[in-house]
């Protein structure tokens, strides 16, 4: 996910989900690069037993209609997320600051996707 | 028995259909979400192989019949399917074994119909190959993963391959149809499918930790359309149930 107002990964501590129960596949973040994609995305979650079959589940899930070309999975318990609390010291600073971004520039259409 | 090229083709059509709607049965009651939606992408697979095999049955025969016609409105006897496929789904264990021993079977015989000199049956086995090959990877980690996973899965799985174990033989089995595919080199003879099969099935099982049954005892009469198991019937009662209530029925 690409900003902390998205929501947050049950896993991590800013989201305690308690623990899964002892019957319950662990919970896999599922990311995608598409057909003409450069990156993979984000697109859910699932459950799974291990990495090999929360793929083949992600297959099933997500790219039954030819979406990806890609498929990455993780478990959700190994990603470390920022919390949502923290957004004011963790973004605003740069609010104000508008020379970090690069918009005094005009890109020739040849550099392609930025 | 009908043209030879016809009924070859009513056995892979039908293989597939009855196997496709029985597990869309599980469809909304699949042990976990995720397994539901696989279970439905398999079920849709397979009726889409189903409509390419019964269109080119009905074309083959000449008498006007499409693949829904063949579908919904032939009754028990005239069904080609071997009759594991008809056997319940029982549990998901039952469900996965039947589905794994099918898949293996499948996959080597469409592998064999790529290179039939029939033109639009190595077309639709190209085409299935890929899907089958997916649904047996998937299966056999299944059978594997619960074989050789807790006291309950293993005890399950080893009872679901008892069970079906019997009805892998008719797979195998040629006759005169086989015989007559043969000779214009349409479709292997699936007698010389089974090596390849056994080799593949030993494998699995020793990673499954499961024993393969000794005795090769085969329950026939599915291929043939002589002696389908009672399964059949109450299957077709409810799949073929609207357009026989309602004939031509559309949307």
């Amino acid at each position: 996910m690409s900003s902390p107002e998205s929501g947050s990964y049950d896993a991590t501590e800013a989201a305690p989900h308690g623990k899964p129960r002892a019957t319950e596949w662990p919970l896999w973040e599922v990311f995608i690069r598409g057909q003409h994609g450069l990156s993979h995305r984000h697109v859910g979650s699932l459950h799974a037993a291990d990495a090999e079959s929360a793929i083949k589940n992600a297959r099933d899930v997500y790219t039954r209609r030819n979406e990806g070309v890609s498929i990455w999975v993780v478990e959700a318990a190994a990603i470390a997320a920022s919390s949502p609390e923290e957004k004011g010291p963790l973004y605003e600073p740069s609010n104000d600051k508008v020379y970090r971004h690069p918009t005094f520039f005009d890109i020739p259409d040849d550099v392609g996707a930025m | 028995m009908s043209e030879p090229l016809f009924e070859f083709l009513c056995r892979m059509g039908d293989n597939t259909l009855v196997l496709g709607h029985r597990v869309s049965e599980w469809c909304g009651v699949a042990p976990v979400l995720e397994e539901d939606i696989a279970l439905a992408n398999t079920a849709l697979d397979l009726i889409g192989q189903t409509t390419l095999w019964l269109n080119l049955a009905g074309a083959v025969e000449g008498k006007g019949r499409d693949a829904d016609a063949l579908a919904f409105r032939r009754d028990v006897w005239e069904f080609r399917n071997v009759l594991l496929v008809e056997q319940l789904n029982g549990d998901f264990g039952q469900t996965m074994m039947r589905q794994f021993l099918f898949d293996l079977w499948h996959k080597g015989m469409l592998i064999a119909l790529q290179g039939s000199s029939h033109d639009q049956i190595a077309a639709i086995a190209e085409k299935s190959l890929k899907e089958v090959t997916y649904h047996l990877e998937r299966t056999t980690d299944t059978v594997i993963g619960l074989g050789d996973g807790t006291d309950e899965s293993h005890n399950r799985m080893q009872k679901a391959l008892d069970r079906l174990y019997p009805f892998v033989g008719e797979m195998f089995v040629s006759d005169d149809v086989d015989a007559a595919m043969v000779a214009e080199s349409i479709a292997p003879d699936p007698a010389d499918l089974r090596p390849v099969f056994d080799a593949r099935l030993d494998e699995v099982l020793s990673d499954a930790t499961l024993v393969r049954p000794t005795s090769d005892f085969a329950h026939k009469g599915g291929k043939s359309g002589q002696r389908h198991s009672e399964h059949l019937g109450h299957m077709l009662s409810q799949m073929q149930w609207l357009q026989r209530a309602y004939p031509d029925a559309t949307w």
